[in-house]
């Protein structure tokens, strides 16, 4: 079988073979030095806050865009029958959940976004409503993954119930929405379309049974959509927002959005 | 006057040699990241023969705790290895380049006879040819694991939106696995390829970076006598 084929043999002088060799070779060196040294720019942009530099936040908010593009919360996490989740759920987390708490005395405050007084809530108002439950691939960042079994209500349904995360007198969603552990030393944020999303639940049962303390008694998130940093445990307070809420691990240098 | 052959169109260097780096960048930062859960290892029975690495290599290249700079270095040197390596395949198809490239039937008994040679088993030499069939298939192989690389990369990274593409890829931790070993492949590559480089000699690597190699001198006298203006003669 050939293949038929340009002829690539030519016949060059002395003086262009020279010329020729001596220009690639410039470029090639000159190509090196500049890729070098944007190597070493970008390794040196100053740092903000949030350990990153200002340019490579600006590539992480771009690729977020791009997710947006085939975001949707129709795209569901697989979800798995009920002999498959794990008997003991890694624990990785203790932050903000090191102190002993008081079950009986706990409740969720949700901060006025106006100013007005905080709302509380009581587990028997989140008992209340429908309960859901999901067997799904947890995702650490760390790069393992496990399958859990997790009970609660959907998110949505508990905004939805109670009239929270909208702006007063619209239908119009705040863009963000922040939780914290009642000592408010562990903390993220979450995008709304996120929160909405239908696996996204606050559980108080892990394998059937009420969450034990580091599972993060007596409510936590579960959001099938985000890794597990964005998975808080022991909610204690709850806040709108229509720019990001602070973020732990954010400001630790990880990326804000982290949608699966 | 010298006979020369043009071997590589300027493009191709050019993608050849920004591949280069970027794609040490992207290995880098993929063990930064995969660091933070380095569990693979190559186990006969109880035997470990290979741990995915050892505590001595992450301590070598200063890897341990720099999940969040790897994470981030990831995602934003993709878009360059992707664009470069996307512009590559659509020049190599729009220039006919391909044809150099892709092997045929003929190509993967060629390989095993040019692995033979080269191991110095047999006697059999190579085909003189831009590529031979073993080139062919290492070539085209590499484009191949670069897509593979592409698409297990978003399956592990977006892997609700692309669920389908996980569910392809066998799954979450396997579509992972798969990330890992393609870039184990590329560092296999990498040390066969600079070994048969250094064997080919150092006209075949200049033309990695001019284009052309020299293949041999022909009428060398010719030049000056072109050159020289013909005797006068008086009358």
């Amino acid at each position: 079988m050939s293949i038929p084929m340009k002829n690539n043999i030519e016949q060059w002088s002395n003086k262009k073979i020279q010329r020729r060799t001596f220009f690639s070779f410039t470029g090639f060196i000159l190509a090196s030095i500049g890729g070098w040294f944007s190597w070493k720019w970008y390794r040196h942009l100053p740092k903000t806050s949030n350990r990153l530099d200002q340019t490579t936040r600006d590539v992480l908010s771009f690729n977020e865009k791009v997710k947006d593009q085939f975001f949707s919360n129709n795209n569901l996490a697989r979800t798995y029958p009920k002999e498959r989740p794990t008997k003991r759920p890694r624990l990785n987390g203790f932050i903000g959940i090191q102190e002993n708490i008081d079950l009986e005395k706990w409740q969720l405050e949700v901060v006025n976004p106006t100013g007005k007084p905080s709302t509380f809530f009581q587990m028997n108002d989140i008992k209340a409503l429908p309960k859901q439950e999901i067997i799904f691939d947890f995702k650490c960042i760390e790069g393992w993954d496990q399958i859990v079994y997790y009970g609660g209500i959907r998110f949505s349904d508990f905004l939805n119930k109670y009239n929270l995360g909208k702006k007063e007198g619209s239908n119009e969603w705040y863009k963000y929405v922040g939780l914290e552990t009642p000592d408010a030393k562990y903390y993220v944020g979450l995008d709304i379309e996120c929160v909405l999303h239908p696996q996204t639940l606050l559980c108080y049962e892990v394998n059937n049974q009420p969450l034990p303390k580091f599972h993060g008694a007596p409510l936590r998130l579960i959001i099938p959509v985000k890794y597990g940093i964005k998975n808080l445990k022991r909610i204690g307070k709850m806040y709108f927002s229509d720019t990001p809420p602070r973020d732990y691990w954010h400001e630790l240098g990880y990326d804000y959005d982290v949608t699966l | 006057m010298k006979e020369v052959e043009k071997k590589h169109p300027l493009a191709i260097r050019w993608f050849h040699w920004i591949n280069f780096p970027i794609l040490l960048i992207m290995i880098w930062s993929g063990v930064l990241i995969y660091w933070a859960n380095g569990v693979y290892k190559i186990q006969v029975g109880n035997l470990v023969l290979l741990k995915f690495f050892p505590e001595s290599f992450y301590k070598a290249l200063k890897i341990p705790y720099r999940l969040a700079e790897g994470m981030a270095t990831h995602f934003v040197f993709m878009w360059i290895f992707f664009l470069n390596g996307i512009f590559y395949v659509l020049y190599t198809l729009v220039s006919g380049e391909w044809r150099y490239l892709v092997p045929n039937r003929q190509s993967f008994k060629e390989a095993w006879q040019v692995l033979l040679h080269d191991l110095h088993i047999t006697k059999y030499h190579p085909p003189v040819r831009k590529y031979n069939g073993a080139q062919q298939v290492a070539y085209s192989a590499i484009i191949l694991m670069g897509f593979g690389s592409l698409l297990s990369g978003l399956a592990i990274y977006k892997p609700v939106q692309v669920h389908w593409l996980t569910w392809l890829m066998g799954g979450y931790a396997f579509a992972r696995a798969i990330h890992f070993i393609l870039t184990i492949g590329y560092v296999l590559f990498f040390l066969i390829h600079i070994i048969q480089v250094i064997r080919a000699g150092w006209s075949n690597f200049q033309s990695m970076i001019t284009g052309f190699e020299v293949k041999k001198n022909i009428a060398p006298t010719k030049e000056k006598t072109e050159e020289e203006p013909p005797p006068v003669i008086e009358a």
